[in-house]
This record gives C-alpha cells, sequence and structure tokens, in this order.
C-alpha cells in the first residue's frame, strides 16, 4: 500500500514535470513546422516546378517517397547548437543572440533597522557580485550616518550568500536590533522576499538577509559548459591526455575491448548457431540456455563478471563476449533456418554433396542476417564497454567521464558523451559500409 | 533405354492432431526417354508430392521409383529440378548459378565456362552473363533455373508450375524455349502446371490427376508438341483438336473442383 502511495506521488511529479515542458515541446513542433515552410518556400525559388519527385501526387503514405532529408538533419543539428550556445553564453554567438546571463559587477540596496526604542535608521550594502573562482578585494565603504552602519559585501554569480547586516552597527541583534524593510518595502523572516532589481533578498527564519543576484536564463558552466569551453577542452586533452594516458588510449582501449569481445563472441557465436540451425538435437540442448541469456542485458552480468573475474582487461572482454555471443548465435540459427527449401533442394538435385550445401548454399544464405545481428552486437558491446568502464576501469571513455564528473569537469563528461556517440555512430556506418560490399543481394531475393 | 517407372506409389501424410491426409494412392507411371508429359490436376491432388517423390526430397509410404532400372532413394544429379521461382542463388553471377553443377562434379572451371556460354546463349541471356541474378526479371530468373538445370545435364527434367509466376507474354515466349530445348536436348520432362493450354502444348503425354485420394484420373496421347516445335504456338491453338480436348479438360477438373467444395461443405 506504501509503495504504491509512494509511486503515485512519483507519477504525479512526473506527470507534473510533462506538463511544465510541453509548451517547450509545442515551440520546438513548430519551430520544426516553421522551418519546413520555409524550405518550402526556399525549394520553390530555387529548382524549377516540374522535376520528377514534384510530379508525384500521392507522396503522403507512398514510403518511397519519405527520405531523411538532409536539409532538416542539418538544421536539426544546427539549432542544438545554437540553442546550447544561447543558454550558455557561447562566445561563438554574437552576444545579441544570448539568453540573459547571470549579474555581474556593482551594484546595492538598503535596509531598515528597528531598534528595540522604536527609532529606525538605513545603511546601504554595497554587493560586488563576481565569477565563480574569482577573488575580489573587498573596498572600504563610508559608514555613514546613524545607528545602522554601511557594509560591503561579495557573491559569486548564481550562489547566494547570508549577511548579518546589523552585526557591524552600533545597535546589533543582540541589543535587540531588527532588519524590518529592504528597499523601504517591509521584510520579515522565512516570509517574502524583496526585488532589489538585480535579484532577491530574503530574511532567514532567524532574522539573517540572503542575497541572491539573479541568475539569468543562462545555465552555469558547472551544468552546462558552452560549446566552446567543451571543444578547447577536447584540444586540451587531445594534446596533454587525461590521467596517464592520451585520448587515442581512452578511446582506443574501449575499441580495442569493444573489437576483441565482439570477434570472440562471433567465434563461438556463429558455429553455435549453425549446429542449431542444423541440428535438432544441439538445438535443443542450446536453446534453453540461449533463449535464457538473451533477455538478461549484459549490465546486469558487470557485478558477478567483476566478482568472477575482476576489474582487469579479461573481465571487461568477458562481458563483451557474453554481450555479442548469444546476439550472433541467434542470428546465425535464423540465418540458417531461414534458408529456403527450395534452394537447398535445387543444390541437392545439382548434384552438390552435404558439405557443398553448406558451403555455397547455407552460409552464404545466412550471411545478410548475421550481418544484421553483427551489427546489433558490435551496438550492444560499445553500449556495455562504457557501462561496464564507468563502473571500474583504469583507462577507456567511460572512465575518462566517470572519473571527470567526479571532479564536476563537466565539460570532460559532455566531451566524452558526444565522442562516444560519434564513435557509436561511425561503427555502425562502417558496419554498414562493410554489409554492402560483402552481401550486396541483402534484401534482394 | 533409361525409362522412369512409379510403381504403386502412395502417400500419406500424418497429421499432428491424428488424422491422415492420403496425398497419392497407387500411382502407375512409365516414362520413356525423350516424352515430355505435362500434368493437370485440381489444386492439392498430389502433384508437387508426386514430382518430390520423383526427385527424391520425399520417400513414398510404398511403391517404388526407378530411373533405367535403378532403385530412387534420395535427391541425384540425373534428376534435375526447375522451381516455381526462388530457386536461383542470390549470391552468385548468373554465370556461377549455371556452373554450379558442373563446378560441384568438379569440373575445370573452363570447361564448364564453356557450356555456360553455350547455354546462356541459348536461352537468350548471353548479355546478362555476369549479372547479378536478382538484377534479372522474373522471365529471365526463369530462363537462368532452366540453364542451371540443363548445364548439369540431367536425365530427366522436373518442373514444378515453371511459368507460373510469369506475365501471359512471357509464358508464351518461355513455353516455345521449353518445347524448343526439349527438341534439342531430348530430355525427359515432367511438367506441372495449372494451365490447361500449356499443359496441351507441351505435353506429348498428358496426365489429369483426381484428388482424395490423389490418382491418375485419365491420360491423353497428343499431336501438339510435335506440330509446336514447326509451327506458330498461336496457329496450334486453332487446330480445331486442340480446343476440344481443351474444354473436355476444363470441364473435367471443374467436375472434380465442385466435387471437393461439395465433400467440405457436408464436412
Ligand atoms: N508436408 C505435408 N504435410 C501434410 N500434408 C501435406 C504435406 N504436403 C502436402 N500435403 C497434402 O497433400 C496433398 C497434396 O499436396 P500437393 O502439394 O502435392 O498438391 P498439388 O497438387 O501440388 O497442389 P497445387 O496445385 O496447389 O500445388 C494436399 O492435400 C496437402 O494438404
Ligand atoms: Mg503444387
Amino acid at each position: 500500500m506504501e509503495v504504491i502511495s509512494q509511486l503515485s506521488v512519483e507519477l504525479f511529479l512526473i506527470l507534473q514535470t510533462v506538463a511544465y515542458a510541453i509548451p517547450y515541446l509545442v515551440g520546438y513542433v513548430l519551430l520544426i513546422l516553421a522551418t519546413l515552410v520555409i524550405w518550402k518556400l526556399v525549394k520553390r525559388m530555387l529548382t524549377p516546378k516540374h522535376d520528377y519527385s514534384s510530379l508525384k501526387t500521392v507522396t503522403f503514405g507512398d514510403e518511397s517517397t519519405v527520405t531523411s532529408n538532409l536539409v532538416a538533419s542539418f538544421v536539426s543539428v544546427f539549432f542544438i547548437f545554437l540553442l546550447w550556445g544561447t543558454f550558455t553564453g557561447s562566445t561563438l554567438l554574437p552576444s545579441f543572440m544570448h539568453a540573459p546571463g547571470p549579474f555581474l559587477g556593482d551594484a546595492s540596496f538598503t535596509y531598515t533597522s528597528e531598534a528595540e526604542d522604536g527609532s529606525q535608521d538605513d545603511a546601504t550594502v554595497t554587493v560586488i557580485v563576481h565569477t565563480a573562482g574569482e577573488s575580489v578585494d573587498l573596498p572600504e565603504v563610508e559608514p555613514g550616518e546613524g545607528f545602522a552602519l554601511n557594509d560591503v559585501m561579495s557573491v559569486a554569480a548564481y550562489r547566494s550568500e547570508l549577511l548579518r547586516v546589523e552585526d557591524n552597527d552600533e545597535i546589533t541583534r543582540d541589543d535587540g536590533a531588527v532588519i524590518v524593510a529592504v528597499n523601504g518595502e517591509a521584510i520579515a523572516p522565512g516570509a517574502n522576499s524583496v526585488d532589489v532589481g538585480w535579484g532577491d533578498v530574503s530574511m532567514t527564519r532567524r532574522g539573517t538577509l540572503n542575497i541572491a543576484p539573479a541568475a539569468g536564463w543562462q545555465m552555469e558552466p558547472i551544468w552546462l559548459p558552452a560549446p566552446e569551453a567543451v571543444w578547447s577542452r577536447f584540444i586540451e586533452i587531445a594534446q596533454d591526455g587525461f590521467r596517464n594516458a592520451s585520448l587515442g588510449e581512452h578511446l582506443g582501449f574501449s575499441l580495442f575491448r569493444v573489437i576483441v569481445g565482439f570477434l570472440l563472441g562471433a567465434l563461438v557465436g556463429i558455429p553455435l548457431g549453425y549446429v542449431m540451425g542444423l541440428s535438432d538435437w544441439f538445438r535443443g540442448w542450446f536453446d534453453p540456455i540461449v533463449e535464457f541469456m538473451r533477455p538478461v542485458p549484459p549490465l546486469a552480468l558487470i557485478p558477478l563478471v567483476i566478482i568472477w573475474a575482476g576489474i582487469g582487461e579479461s573481465g571487461k572482454i568477458i562481458l563483451l563476449f557474453l554481450a555479442a555471443l548469444w546476439i550472433m548465435a541467434i542470428a546465425a540459427r535464423s540465418g540458417v533456418s531461414g534458408v529456403r527449401i527450395t534452394k537447398v533442394h535445387a543444390a541437392y538435385s545439382l548434384g552438390a554433396s552435404k558439405w557443398q550445401i553448406m558451403r555455397h548454399v547455407i552460409i552464404p544464405n545466412s550471411l545478410p542476417e548475421i550481418f544484421t545481428g553483427a551489427r546489433v552486437a558490435m551496438g550492444v558491446c560499445w553500449g556495455t564497454v562504457v557501462a561496464a568502464e564507468l563502473v571500474a576501469a583504469e583507462t577507456g571513455a567511460g572512465m575518462m567521464i566517470m572519473t571527470a564528473s567526479r571532479f564536476q569537469n563537466t565539460d570532460i563528461v559532455i566531451m566524452g558523451i558526444v565522442m562516444i556517440g560519434v564513435i557509436g555512430f561511425m561503427i555502425d556506418m562502417g558496419m554498414r559500409r562493410v554489409e554492402r560490399w560483402l552481401v550486396p543481394w541483402k534484401g534482394k531475393a | 533405354m533409361s525409362n522412369l517407372a512409379l510403381d504403386k506409389i502412395s502417400m500419406r501424410f500424418d497429421l499432428p492432431n491424428g488424422s491422415s491426409v492420403q496425398a497419392l494412392q497407387d500411382v502407375d507411371l512409365n516414362l520413356k526417354e525423350g516424352e515430355l508429359m505435362s500434368v493437370l490436376g485440381p489444386s492439392g491432388c498430389g502433384k508437387t508430392t508426386l514430382l518430390n517423390i520423383v526427385a527424391g526430397f520425399l520417400a513414398p509410404t510404398s511403391g517404388t521409383v526407378s530411373l533405367g532400372g535403378e532403385r530412387v532413394s534420395g535427391p541425384g544429379p540425373e534428376r534435375g529440378m526447375v522451381f516455381q521461382q526462388g530457386a536461383l542463388f542470390e549470391w552468385m553471377s548468373v554465370r556461377e548459378n549455371v556452373a554450379f553443377g558442373p563446378r560441384m562434379k568438379g569440373m575445370p572451371k573452363g570447361e564448364a565456362n564453356e557450356i555456360v556460354e553455350h547455354l546462356l546463349d541459348t536461352v537468350g541471356l548471353g548479355a546478362f552473363k555476369d549479372k547479378a541474378v536478382y538484377e534479372l526479371s522474373g522471365g529471365m530468373q526463369q530462363r537462368v533455373a532452366l540453364a542451371r538445370c540443363l548445364a548439369n545435364d540431367p536425365e530427366v527434367i522436373l518442373m514444378d508450375e515453371p511459368l507460373g509466376a510469369l506475365d501471359a507474354l512471357t509464358r508464351e515466349k518461355m513455353q516455345g524455349l521449353v518445347l524448343k530445348l526439349w527438341r534439342e536436348t531430348g530430355k525427359t520432362i515432367i511438367l506441372i502446371t495449372h494451365s490447361v493450354e500449356e499443359a496441351l502444348l507441351l505435353g506429348e503425354r498428358l496426365l489429369v490427376m483426381a484428388p482424395r485420394p490423389g490418382r491418375i484420373h485419365r491420360e491423353y496421347n497428343l499431336p501438339f508438341a510435335d506440330l509446336g516445335v514447326n509451327a506458330d504456338l498461336r496457329e496450334v491453338k486453332k487446330h480445331p483438336d486442340f480446343g476440344k480436348t481443351r474444354d473436355e479438360i476444363l470441364s473435367m477438373i471443374w467436375d472434380m473442383e465442385e466435387e471437393i467444395m461439395g465433400r467440405t461443405e457436408e464436412a
């Protein structure tokens, strides 16, 4: 019962977040539609009106006319970078395209202190807002008149500071002084906050002022660094390396593990799939094992593999071997059982022996399936290796981003994620190339 | 003399639900070398089953098949097969497909190539020798299948609706080709078809089968295949006997189909 109420609270929070996101999603869809309209207009101006595809009257539902529009892909990626730059104040963009940044510079507000006898006095607090990590020297300020004296303080952008402004006054809190207003607006402990133009001033329950300069709309670099910061970090790591290994070594180690694990998996999995496709005994023998192991995600095996083989190379390669093994076995099995019986019959009545049928009919016929499996397996292996390196590794792409996250080097984390994505994409493109070259008949039977 | 002899062939399929289908019952048949026999019959009367038994893909529940006195116990290169479609190897070029049989026998490449060149020219695919099979039209693919079968020089050629998937015009051209190849090579051919006209045009002998149990219903000896060797096939169709026999066979098959329908409705 408790679980259900807990879950429903969670669900409510999630739905609330989704509801907040809806206007943004609608905006994004409108943006897509707007660029589509613009593209249509541009295209009409650029190309003759009666080219072949514009002569087709039925395009809705005609799947052959729906190919990925490269222009749309380009615009889409461009917008991602544009948003990224806008909300991080990227120097790659002219400043009018930036979202409002955090307040920086000198500012001030006044507070009103009331003594026990009811007399009031104002004083000014000078606030110097600086970028995080910078040190500032606080200037001297005139104490001013009355029992409340002027103050000076510094706050880092995106942060807030508490200040007991009355501490330096002639009547302090211990003497019974209470702050009653900020910039002339009444303030009370733990209640309202006062907008002072460059930020908010609020009061804690115990009566201390909390000064929070406006954060603006931009992301703090520790949440999301600007694209150029990620790029320069990439250059830096590409030149100097990260944690005793060069960038090439980190990525190379990950790739090496994937390739070795995948090849071992294929080396065992393909013959296993073949015997399962060719002999009912072997099929019966291995079916329970394969069908049981297939739905177990490789990530779930990480703890066991660490217990058995430690966190060294062999553990990771065993993990990737297991990740590739079942996929390849199943691909090879369905490649064999997918052979049209007429092809086998034809080969027999052309005088081929069993071995020749294996070599010239069954194996080539299974290659398209095996390649599809290999692409899936490579993708899974790549994802698995990164995850395994997140858990434990000395080198590798996953270790790089995990270590960086511990030191809050968000730029390295983002750089690592981008590189992992790019490499995964390149692996798949490479596999497709090889596939088109080795099995040109795929999908043409 | 390599006679093809079927002796009391019966075939019963036991179904998983305990019942069984008598696909063939006591089929006796004798084919002399060089005869072309076409086989007609309503759907499900056991034509494919019969052909698969002759090819050696199925063992009959009783009865024997023998070729030239030797008993057939499995598939073999002396009994070539042309399927309706989808039996070519996509991973091989047209040339490699046709060379498959000879190469499997261990014939050297050069020698096999001579046969291939000659056969592909005969079936009119001289210009497509090095194309991939999936680049050819359906009719061209069937010509490759025919050439591949002939390249192996079988004694008997078994064809299960080889032209069934082709359009009318291509089909007509292919009928001429089959007839021509039959005359030139003198092979024994069994040709299953659903087209009565095709069966009449190509078969010296014509077998009409009846269903449940599958058996030989009637046999004809026909003059049209001989006429067709020298004349246009369309002219042959105008022969007075052609139309008469066609109508007779059509109504025969029609009656059988009706009977099946009636029986299934009763059941
Ligand atoms: N593997 C099988 N298992 C069970 N029954 C079968 C099997 N193969 C064929 N049959 C049955 O045997 C009978 C004959 O089938 P067959 O395929 O030989 O018919 P056909 O004359 O070739 O028909 P069509 O003209 O439609 O190709 C059918 O009733 C079919 O249901
Ligand atoms: Mg059939």
